[in-house]
Parts: C-alpha cells; sequence; structure tokens
C-alpha cells in the first residue's frame, strides 16, 4: 500500500500544479507531496528489510531489494531538488509559467519512481521513454537558444535509443516465450528461466537494450547530449536528470545484465568491464579541460555511469555490492553537486569557471559547498565514494579482473586532479572581481545543508538499515 | 483453420514486407517534408494490414487490437497532433541540404537493409515460423533506415518521422516475436509513442518562435572547443 501510494503521489500533484486555483502554490504543492511520497518510500524500504518484498498492487507494483533502493533514492533527491527549486526558479525568466514548469516537474518523478516498482519489463521500457519525454521540455524551459539546442539534441539522442531498446525487449520476451514460460513476463521470472534460453538471442536483446537505454544513461560515445543538458536545463532539472535520471535506465541495464549472468553460456560481463572503462577514461580526460562548472559536474556523471557498469560488469556479489552502493552514493552526492553550482550561478551570474575567481571571500557558504561536494565526488577519503570506489576497485582484484583494476584506478586519480583542478581555480585566488553577489535563497540553502548530511554521514557510518537494503539489492544483481 | 488460407495470409505479409521496406527508402528519398509525413502514414497502415492479417490467419485477438491501435496511434492521432502543433509553413518545406545526397543515402539504407538481415540470420533461421524469418530482418532493417534518416535529415519534422518510423520497425518484427505481448503494454507504448509527436512538436514550435527556423541543426552553439587555458 505505502508502496502504491508512493508511486502515484507525485501524478496526484501534477494534476494539482494543473487546477488553476492552486497554481500559485504549486510549489508548496509539490514539496509536500514529494515530502510525503519519500516518507512512504521509507515505510516500503522497510517492509522490503522485515519481508524481503513491499508490495503495491500484486503483479504490477512490488519493490524488491534494488528496487527499493531505487525508489529511496528517487524520491529522496527529486524532494531535495524540488526544495532547491523555490529559490532558484523564482530568478528565472519565465517565472510566470512556473506552474507548468512543477506540473511537468511531477510527471518525470512520477516516471523516474514507477520505473524500479515495475515488474513487466515491457512496462519498464515505456517508463523509461516517459522519464525521457518529460526531461525533454523541462531542459528547453528558459527558451533561450542554448537551451533549445541543448533540448533538441536531448531528444534526438535519447528518443533514437527507444525503438533500438523496445526491439530489443520484444527479443527478450520471444525468448522468454520461447523457453516455454508461461503468464507474465516479470524480472523475477526471467531470472529463474534465463538458463533455458537461447543464448544468441538473449546477448542479441541485451544488445540493442544496452544501446538503447545506455544513450540515455549517457554511456560513451552516445554521452553527448549529457553535457549540453546539464549546463542548459535550470539547475534543480539538472540535479534530478544528473543524479536520478542517468541511474535509472542503468538500473533496468543492470537487472537485465543480472539475466545474462544467470545463463551459463551467455557472458557479456567482460564486455561490459571494457565499454565501462571506455565511458570513464573519456570522461577523465574530458574533465581536464572542461570550460563551464556544469559541464565538469555533467561529465563527471558519465565516469561515475562507467565505474558502476564495470563494477557490475566483474559478475561477483562483491562487485555488484560496490556497484549499487556507488549508485547509492553518486546519486546523494551528484544532486548536492548541481546545488553548489546552482548557487554559485545565481549569485554570480557565469557559468565560466575561468570567471569565477576568489569565491571564498565573495560567498563563503556557496565556496564552502562547492569544496565539499568535488572532495566528495572526487571520492576523496572521509566521503562515501571513496569507499565504494575502493570496495569496487578491491573487488575486481578479487575477481581477477587485474588490467581493468589498474586502468580504472589511474583514470580515477585522472579525473580526481581535473576536478579538483578546476574547483581549485574557481575557489582560491583574488576576488575584486565581483561588487556584489545576488543573496542566496533560504530555500537552496537548505536544500544543500539537508543534502550534505547524509554524505557526511555515510562516509564515516553506514547504519545497519542502509547496509541491509545494498546487500538486498546487490543480491538482486546476480554474480557468484 | 483453413489449411489454403495460411500460406496465402503469409504470402501476402511477405508483400507487405516488401511495401514496409520500399516505404522505408522512399522516406530516405524524398525533400519534401509533406511527402516523407505521407510516406510515413502509409509505412503505418501497412504495418496494421500486416497485423491484421497475421492475427486473422492465426486468430489472434492481440494482433487485431494491435492493428486497430496502430491505425488509432499512427494513422490517425499523430498526423492530427502535429496539424495543430506544428506552423503550416512547417509542411511546405523542402531540404535542399542533406549530410549526404540523396543517391547516396539511398545505397547506404541498402546496404544498411543488407546488414539487418545478416545480424539476424542466425536467429531468425533457427525459427521454425516462416513469418519470423520475414519480419525480423524487414523490421530490424526499418529501425537502422530510420536510425540513419534521423542522422542524414536536418528538418525537425522530418528527424521525428525517422523516429517514428524506428518504432514501426520495432513492431513489425514484434508482429512476428511477441504476437502476445498484453495489451496493456501495447497500449502503453502507443500513447507513448503520441506522446513523442507532442513533444518534439512543442519543442518545435518553440525552437520555430525562438530563433525562426525549422532546422534545430543550425545550432551549434554548445560544444567542447579547444580553448588555451586562460
Amino acid at each position: 500500500m505505502a508502496l502504491t501510494v508512493a508511486v502515484f503521489l507525485p501524478l496526484v500533484a501534477a494534476l494539482l500544479c494543473w487546477v488553476k486555483p492552486l497554481r500559485n502554490i504549486a510549489w508548496g504543492v509539490t514539496v509536500v507531496c514529494l515530502s510525503i511520497s519519500f516518507a512512504l518510500a521509507v515505510v516500503s524500504a522497510h517492509q522490503v528489510l522485515v519481508n524481503g518484498r513491499s508490495i503495491g498492487i500484486p503483479g504490477w507494483f512490488e519493490a524488491d531489494g534494488l528496487g527499493a533502493l531505487m525508489i529511496l533514492l528517487v524520491s529522496f533527491v527529486c524532494d531535495l531538488a524540488a526544495i532547491f527549486a523555490g529559490g532558484y526558479m523564482h530568478h528565472s525568466e519565465r517565472s510566470d509559467r512556473l506552474w507548468w514548469f512543477y506540473c511537468n516537474y511531477n510527471l518525470l518523478v512520477f516516471a523516474l519512481i514507477v520505473v524500479p516498482a515495475l515488474t513487466d519489463p515491457n512496462l519498464v521500457w515505456v517508463g523509461v521513454e516517459l522519464i525521457t519525454l518529460f526531461a525533454i521540455l523541462l531542459v528547453g524551459f528558459e527558451n533561450t537558444p542554448n537551451a533549445l539546442e541543448a533540448a533538441w539534441k536531448y531528444a534526438i539522442l535519447t528518443l533514437m535509443g527507444a525503438p533500438i531498446s523496445l526491439l530489443g525487449f520484444l527479443m527478450l520476451y520471444w525468448a522468454y516465450r520461447s523457453a516455454g514460460g508461461t503468464g507474465s513476463e516479470t524480472w523475477q521470472g526471467l531470472h529463474a528461466m534465463a538458463p533455458l534460453m537461447s543464448p544468441n538471442l538473449l546477448k542479441l536483446s541485451f544488445l540493442l537494450v544496452f544501446v538503447g537505454f545506455g544513450s540515455k544513461t549517457g554511456f560513451v560515445p552516445t554521452h553527448t547530449w549529457l553535457p549540453d543538458a546539464h549546463s542548459q536545463a535550470p539547475t534543480p532539472i539538472c540535479a534530478v536528470l544528473s543524479g536520478v535520471k542517468t541511474s535509472v535506465p542503468l538500473y533496468a541495464v543492470l537487472r537485465f545484465l543480472s539475466i545474462i549472468l544467470a545463463s551459463p553460456e551467455a557472458k557479456l560481463g567482460e564486455w561490459m568491464v571494457v565499454l565501462g572503462l571506455c565511458s570513464v577514461a573519456v570522461a577523465a580526460f574530458l574533465l581536464l579541460q572542461v570550460r563551464d562548472y556544469k559541464r565538469m559536474f555533467a561529465y563527471s556523471t558519465v565516469e561515475h555511469m562507467g565505474i558502476i557498469l564495470t563494477a557490475a560488469g566483474f559478475a561477483t556479489q562483491d562487485g555488484a555490492l560496490g556497484a549499487v552502493a556507488q549508485m547509492l552514493n553518486h546519486s546523494l552526492t551528484k544532486s548536492l553537486c548541481f546545488y553548489a553550482a546552482g548557487i554559485v550561478l545565481l549569485s554570480l551570474g557565469t557559468r565560466q569557471i575561468r570567471d569565477v575567481r576568489g569565491l571564498f571571500r565573495v560567498s563563503p557558504f556557496a565556496a564552502g559547498a562547492l569544496l565539499l561536494c568535488a572532495l566528495a565526488i572526487a571520492g576523496a577519503p572521509p566521503f562515501p565514494i571513496f569507499l565504494s570506489e575502493f570496495s569496487i576497485l578491491s573487488a575486481g582484484l578479487r575477481s581477477g579482473h587485474n588490467a581493468a583494476v589498474a586502468i580504472l584506478a589511474t583514470l580515477i586519480v585522472v579525473a580526481f586532479v581535473g576536478i579538483m583542478l578546476q574547483v581549485n581555480n574557481m575557489i582560491f585566488g583574488k576576488s575584486d572581481l565581483y561588487s556584489s553577489p545576488e543573496a542566496i535563497p533560504a530555500s537552496c540553502r537548505t536544500a544543500v545543508i539537508i543534502g550534505a548530511i547524509p554524505i557526511l554521514l555515510l562516509g564515516v557510518f553506514i547504519p545497519q538499515p542502509v547496509h541491509s537494503l545494498l546487500v538486498l539489492a546487490a543480491q538482486q544483481l546476480g554474480g557468484r | 483453420m483453413n489449411s489454403a488460407q495460411v500460406p496465402l495470409a503469409i504470402g501476402f505479409n511477405a508483400l507487405i514486407a516488401g511495401l514496409i521496406l520500399i516505404s522505408a527508402f522512399a522516406m530516405v528519398a524524398t525533400r519534401q517534408v509533406q511527402g516523407v509525413l505521407r510516406f510515413f502514414i502509409l509505412q503505418s497502415a501497412l504495418l496494421a494490414t500486416s497485423s491484421f492479417l497475421i492475427g486473422y490467419s492465426r486468430h489472434s485477438i492481440h494482433l487485431l487490437a494491435l492493428g486497430v491501435i496502430t491505425v488509432a496511434a499512427k494513422v490517425i492521432a499523430i498526423p492530427w497532433v502535429l496539424k495543430r502543433t506544428l506552423p503550416g509553413e512547417v509542411y511546405e518545406r523542402r531540404e535542399i541540404e542533406q549530410v549526404l545526397n540523396i543517391p547516396s543515402s539511398l545505397l547506404l539504407a541498402l546496404l544498411l537493409a543488407i546488414a539487418a538481415e545478416f545480424i539476424v540470420a542466425p536467429i531468425a533461421m533457427a525459427s521454425s515460423d516462416p513469418v519470423v524469418r520475414v519480419n525480423l530482418p524487414i523490421g530490424l532493417a526499418g529501425v537502422l533506415i530510420g536510425a540513419y534518416s534521423l542522422i542524414a535529415r536536418r528538418e525537425a519534422l522530418p528527424q521525428l518521422v525517422g523516429i517514428l518510423a524506428m518504432e514501426n520497425g520495432a513492431f513489425f518484427a514484434g508482429i512476428a516475436i511477441a504476437p502476445d505481448l498484453p495489451l496493456i503494454a501495447e497500449l502503453a507504448v502507443a500513447i507513448d509513442v503520441i506522446l513523442i509527436a507532442v513533444v518534439i512538436g512543442v519543442l518545435t514550435r518553440d525552437i520555430k518562435l525562438t530563433i525562426g527556423t525549422t532546422e534545430p541543426s543550425a545550432l551549434t552553439e554548445l560544444r567542447e572547443e579547444p580553448q588555451p587555458w586562460r
């Protein structure tokens, strides 16, 4: 029950924002509904810890460990981004259309939250398409030529993936039926039937889904929409896009990968390691030469998606645990990065790294937030990403992927240097360039402070329930 | 089931498969925006016919329903949605410049069709169902040619039609390989396709209003330019 309400509340919120008398308080409606949705997601995660599953509508909406983790992440990040949007979006050129913004935003949240809860892979495809579609107009919300260009690139590249992955899912259905599967297709059922399915068919269908959903996740070479969309979209949307919108299609890919791993003949793990490393490599070197700090965080997303894919490709339980922990830490940290970037953009009005100097003296709050999250996202020691990256590297060593671990470790260091060089240039130095920076709105400050709590906490202490949920989620991903 | 009826329906299906492939080529070769849209509607009608034929000969309610959904979504709803959202002048435009000229494009499309045949050959030939052997390669060819025209086109509407034509290709394969897909999934996919038309239509209108062209490829501001550091 909690799960069903958590999933459908954003849809209700979208309708409420659309109703004329409520349009003026659309932000309030959004924040209240999404906060309730987050609370219910916590309840459903608790049910998963106790019973192993949380059941909304049997046969339609169910969550296991992985699903509950994703729902929890999506609802937390989206709720916080909505709080952040309150102060941020008032500075938009189009503040008269804010009700429309929140309406569309809630639809996006609904699509994001419904995908991990669905049991039927064909409906998961539909859900992932809805995410893409609802995000397009939000990316172009500012209606400037640059924003529209970003929206168009995003639309074409990610929608092109749609029919390709549709063909993949239809083939998966065919494989399921040919192997003698009856009744409706579910992730669990597929997992059980995997050893009986034709390995060739399974591999081709996975390849199609990987290409299609990979374009939405931002794997190289279909990552080119990502920095454009992330530099031009309103900042709360960037946080959602980077924090959870890229992880949700990846969630579907990992689910499919676990079916492949359950089939004794269709081995694709090594390929995933190679493809993941390609994404990390391209992103790490682009991080060194990037000029726009929002684009910088976007490339860092490509890097982290590659790391997660590599970890899943190790095909062991340790690798899977590292992958889900990295997913959790990336979502929490990356959304905070965009809040910090957003308040810098709001107070100084420039996106260029070279135009920002001596931020510490201009705005200590913005500089502190930026420094904190840059350290956290680059993977410095007391932060959670360091822990998950470390566990991924050691999982790789234990499964015998020594070369991959060496390359991955080098690239992580390159990316670390790239991010820290850029941020160092922004924060320190002389500050006589700006006369009067804009004040930071209270709602943005609140979002940054709330967002910083889990990051500071999870690096030094992982609460028992969170750890159990991660272990449950890793079990869904399979591996030895 | 009438024994003479089955080969006839399957023969007709093969004919339709050929026509679907030809309509995919025609979409690549057409310059007029209006013409591209007409070929897409024709292709969707062919897809629905194939679905009706196979559904009738195999007594599958699912496929008959899929045919009805295809007609409703792609032959009726999408052209109507586009008429409502897009300014009329979009339809009258001709694309003079494409990334490749049309004869080379057609040659490439042909190569893609042949490649599609080879990619699925090991899987399609393992199947005993003659419909799978026809629909799966042609469907994949439709997806690949649609993807190519998406890359080669510069106008907004032909790019959108490219996406929708890819979807048609996937469904043409789907008729053969997933004939009993749950109706809720079919319906959801149809709604999704209509939403694609709505969103791209609105975005194209915004681009037209803001920068005065319906050629989104004219927008090339955003990229990573190697500049000297400071």
